[in-house]
């Protein structure tokens, strides 16, 4: 492990073990799960494992309820980022273009349901949808999940708003282009990684989101609220465990890529200067 | 065509400002403000405890019930929680930042920073079910603690009223590790942020002024980097405050606040009083975040 | 179109106001055809604000601006044309150096072929015959430089805007380039305004200038009337050096009251036994200060009765030997009446 810092530092063995620790704390217990879905045993937890079974996978494979629930969380998860893209991007490249009086409040306003614990996301639209005699639908999930996706896109667009070459856009005009081949030529190149790496975090946020859903999905079961059920009420031990895997799995990709791709674009960026 | 609109929205930037904001805005203003604003609304509202209907005036006996000794209760004991968390993450958090921002080479430091990301955008709801596997009677914490013969330790600090109980799923400490392990992240991103942005010279400084290596820590990195770890305690204080998936999975008897206001809108169909107990959670994270921009805590967000 | 009696930009009593920041202030201005125009002036003076109207970027807050007799103050920057040459040449990172060129063409719906032709003839001209699959981080500082100014010039606009288009450039460069886009203006022929803060590059390369000040002009003119005959004691200080005199001091020199300017080339450094003729001024001091530049020396005298001025005399004769024993002697400076210039309060 390279430990030479810039400073030309050590890390002392203490620290380097603190590190090591809290890593292992990050990430064993995802692993523990799985380990899990190797166990032929049904009814408890028992480590060491009683033997090694791949059934499950299969089992859960049989299972139409997972395949509602998967249908549900993918379609949710698809529009909420969709939704999150259009306003989190107009919010974004309002606040860049122009210092109106209360941007702060703008970003503020964002981040809110992010800042706020969920709970009260999920009760505050639960008590609207109510007030307003709405009936619990798709579009209610989808509603609840967008607003706190908004923040994840207007992030990352601001952010690369920011960094991008200012006279770029002034250059598109000057050259002739008018405002909307100067979003497609010029904006929309400059801003789609951004666009991509704040979708994707969007999706994954939404996807496996499960506090504000339990307020507005009323009987709908997505993927995370058919895992909840599992947990207060086990009664499909292993097959918790394939799901468990599955929405960890379908997570990572998007993240990981997310991060690559912001990593990379400093990376560049770095470089040409 | 496109350019008679063009020029159109060129000359009134105005114009060009309310298409862009209005949106978003009204998204969020309308949806999510006026939501929260009717919550408050309700919870001057109060139940009808015979009919167990909803009486739509305006009445502070909700607010009065919050102070009655078990919600009184729920508070402290959830207040109590967030800040053993908070201070359990910052010290956790701490070592591995330091070592991310100052020791790492920048190869490293990438792949560090996604190691410690991942867990935070993701799968909060499989992250809380791993723990329910790990702390099982018959699972593997159990089974690890007795490999290494502490299995009498572990007894006797369940034995302890206040932070015991018949398991260690069960127990406030069971708890605790759980909300610790899911909000680390949250800790771990703002400190990176804070030390990152200590410049180099201003240690060498340090040191060419005669201080020894831990001075410079204790009279430099930590002041310097104190404001992440109030970023950081922002999340693992308000995330703490309102989480009720934890406590119901892990299944205690005792009630938190998230999960006594997930019961009284649920189950008890007590909307005002489930939406006042929400505003206390609001009004500690508004104070929360107004210190924490007076000490300079969102430069490090 | 293009009506070429009229002048090519022409300012009539223009001004912006950022709030209370009058950037530029009651400006009239006339540019003419083909001309090699400088705005020049200290940085927050007015002049890129200047700029960026006629470019469109910015709208005046009074005042009207004509393109050719046509009044585009309103219009926006796509639709008058300019074009511009910035500062950091914004060049577009993801395209290469043969896109960035032809995207004025290419949002025209130039068809392909020509575009690419066209490309090929205007690297052509800017020396950069085969750089066109390159990515603009590939280019060193000059060749970007090259590609901005090909990337407006290929549109053949009415008037070519530059705002301090060298100022990122090191000086060897810089020098080589204000000699090539002088070259390209009077081989294109089309009106250049260009942006400068660098009183010897505006010198150097316009046919005219307009110096700012505070979002003032102070004063239009050719290169040497600016030089030669200063209208303030600002544009005395701003371009090349000057010894201003006035009070007491002006009065027993020369006779009058007033501040007048005098550069420190026209002064000649004598023996205090020297006869100044009927057509000179003459004052005599101590020389404080001798710095020895090789081509040239600066002298700085103490004036009796106060005032320091400064000498500059060329080496034709002289080497730093013997420039540095008039050090702390008595000198006598005299000068022609013609090259003193009354430049007000």
């Amino acid at each position: 492990m390279p430990s030479k810092s810039y400073s030309g530092q050590r890390a002392s063995w203490g620290l380097k073990l603190a590190s090591v620790a809290a890593l292992l704390f990050l990430h064993v217990p995802i692993l523990i799960i799985f380990l899990y879905t190797l166990t032929p045993d049904e009814q408890t937890f028992t480590f060491p494992l009683p033997g090694i079974t791949f059934k499950w996978f299969g089992v859960a494979l049989q299972r139409p309820d997972l395949w509602r629930a998967l249908t549900l969380s993918l379609q949710v998860a698809a529009v909420a980022t969709l939704a999150a893209l259009v306003l989190g991007t107009l919010a974004a490249a309002a606040v860049y273009r122009s210092n109106f009086f209360g941007r702060e409040a703008i970003s503020f306003l964002l981040v809110l349901p992010i800042a706020l614990p969920g709970i009260v996301t999920g009760i505050a639209l639960r008590t609207a949808l109510g007030t307003y005699d709405i009936s619990f639908s798709y579009w209610t999930i989808v509603i609840g999940h967008a607003t706190f996706c908004v923040v994840v896109v207007y992030n990352n667009v601001l952010a690369r708003f920011r960094r991008m070459q200012g006279s770029q856009i002034e250059a598109s005009m000057d050259l002739g282009a008018n405002s909307f081949q100067t979003f497609r030529y010029v904006v929309f190149p400059n801003i789609a990684t951004a666009l991509l790496a704040g979708g994707m975090l969007a999706f994954a946020l939404s996807f496996d989101e499960v506090i504000v859903t339990t307020f507005t999905a009323g009987q709908q079961t997505t993927l995370p609220i058919w895992i909840f059920s599992q947990l207060s009420r086990p009664r499909d031990r292993p097959v918790t465990n394939v799901v468990a895997i599955l929405v960890v799995l379908i997570t990572f990709f998007p993240i990981f890529f997310a991060q690559r791709l912001s990593a990379q674009n400093s990376d560049i960026e770095g470089g040409s200067k | 065509m496109l350019i008679r609109v063009s020029t159109y929205l060129y000359q009134r930037p105005k114009l060009v400002l309310s298409l862009l904001l209005g949106p978003p805005l009204i998204y969020m203003v309308v949806v999510y403000l006026g939501s929260l604003f009717n919550l408050l609304v309700y919870s001057f509202y109060y139940l009808e405890s015979f009919t167990g209907l909803i009486v739509r005036e305006f009445t502070l006996s909700t607010y009065a019930q919050i102070f009655e000794p078990a919600n009184r209760d729920i508070f402290i004991r959830t207040a109590g929680m967030a800040m053993a968390v908070t201070i359990a993450d910052a010290l956790i958090a701490f070592p591995l930042a330091y070592y991310i921002a100052r020791f790492s080479s920048p190869r490293l430091k990438t792949w560090l920073i996604i190691a410690v990301t991942i867990p935070l955008w993701s799968s909060y709801l499989v992250r809380v079910y791993a723990w329910k596997l790990i702390l099982a009677q018959e699972g593997i914490l159990s089974w690890f603690i007795r490999l290494i013969r502490l299995d009498g330790v572990l007894e006797w600090l369940l034995s302890f009223e206040s932070i015991g109980g018949s398991s260690l799923a069960l127990s406030p400490i069971g708890m605790f590790i759980v909300f610790a392990y899911i909000w680390l992240p949250y800790m771990i991103i703002p400190i990176q942020t804070a030390l990152e942005r200590v410049p180099n010279s201003l240690l060498e400084a340090s040191s060419d002024l005669g201080a020894k290596p831990l001075q410079t820590f204790r009279t430099v990195i930590l002041p310097l980097s104190f404001p992440g770890v109030v970023a950081g305690s922002i999340f693992t204080f308000s995330l703490t405050l309102g989480d009720f998936i934890v406590p119901l999975a892990l299944g205690n008897s005792k009630f938190f606040i998230g999960q006594a206001v997930y019961s009284y809108q649920g189950t008890a169909g007590n909307i005002p009083l489930a939406a006042a107990m929400t505003m206390g959670p609001v009004v500690i994270m508004i104070i929360y975040l107004l210190v924490a921009r007076r000490l300079g805590a969102f430069d490090a967000l | 179109m293009t009506d070429q009696s009229k002048p090519a930009i022409q300012f009539e009593n223009v001004s912006r106001h950022f709030g209370a920041v009058k950037a530029v202030d009651h400006a009239d201005i006339e540019i003419h055809d083909g001309e090699f125009f400088s705005l020049l002036g200290p940085s927050g003076s007015g002049k890129t604000t200047c700029l960026r109207m006629i470019a469109g970027f910015d709208k005046p807050t009074e005042g009207r601006i004509y393109l050719y007799g046509q009044d585009v103050s309103d219009l926006p920057p796509f639709e008058r044309n300019v074009n511009t040459v910035f500062q950091d040449y914004a060049l577009f990172p993801h395209m290469n150096v043969g896109d960035n060129i032809a995207y004025g063409l290419m949002v025209k719906g130039v068809s392909k072929p020509e575009r690419l032709k066209r490309v090929d003839e205007i690297l052509d001209l800017v020396q950069l015959k085969g750089y066109g699959d390159r990515k603009p981080s590939q280019l060193s500082g000059g060749q970007r430089q090259r590609v901005a100014l090909a990337r407006a010039l290929i549109n053949h606009p009415k008037v070519l805007l530059l705002d301090e288009p060298l100022g990122a450039l090191d000086l060897k460069l810089r020098q080589q380039m204000q000699v090539e886009l002088k070259a390209i203006q009077q081989r294109v022929g089309i009106t250049f305004i260009f942006v400068t803060h660098d009183q010897e590059e505006a010198l150097t390369m316009s046919d005219r200038i307009a110096l700012f000040n505070q979002g003032r002009i102070e004063q239009v003119g050719s290169p040497s009337e600016i030089y030669e005959h200063p209208a303030s004691a600002f544009v005395a200080g701003f371009v090349g050096t000057s010894n201003l005199i006035s009070g007491e001091l002006a009065k027993r020199v020369s006779g009058k009251m007033g501040t007048f300017s005098i550069r420190p080339e026209k002064i000649h450094l004598g023996s205090v036994d020297v006869n100044v003729s009927p057509d000179s001024y003459s004052a005599d001091g101590v020389v404080r200060d001798v710095i020895y530049l090789g081509l040239y020396t600066r002298y700085l005298v103490q004036l009796d009765g106060g005032g320091e001025v400064m000498v500059i005399e060329q080496n034709l004769k002289t080497t730093s030997m013997d420039v540095l024993k008039i050090k702390g002697q008595r000198a006598r400076l005299h000068w022609k009446k013609e090259h003193t210039h009354e430049v007000g309060g």
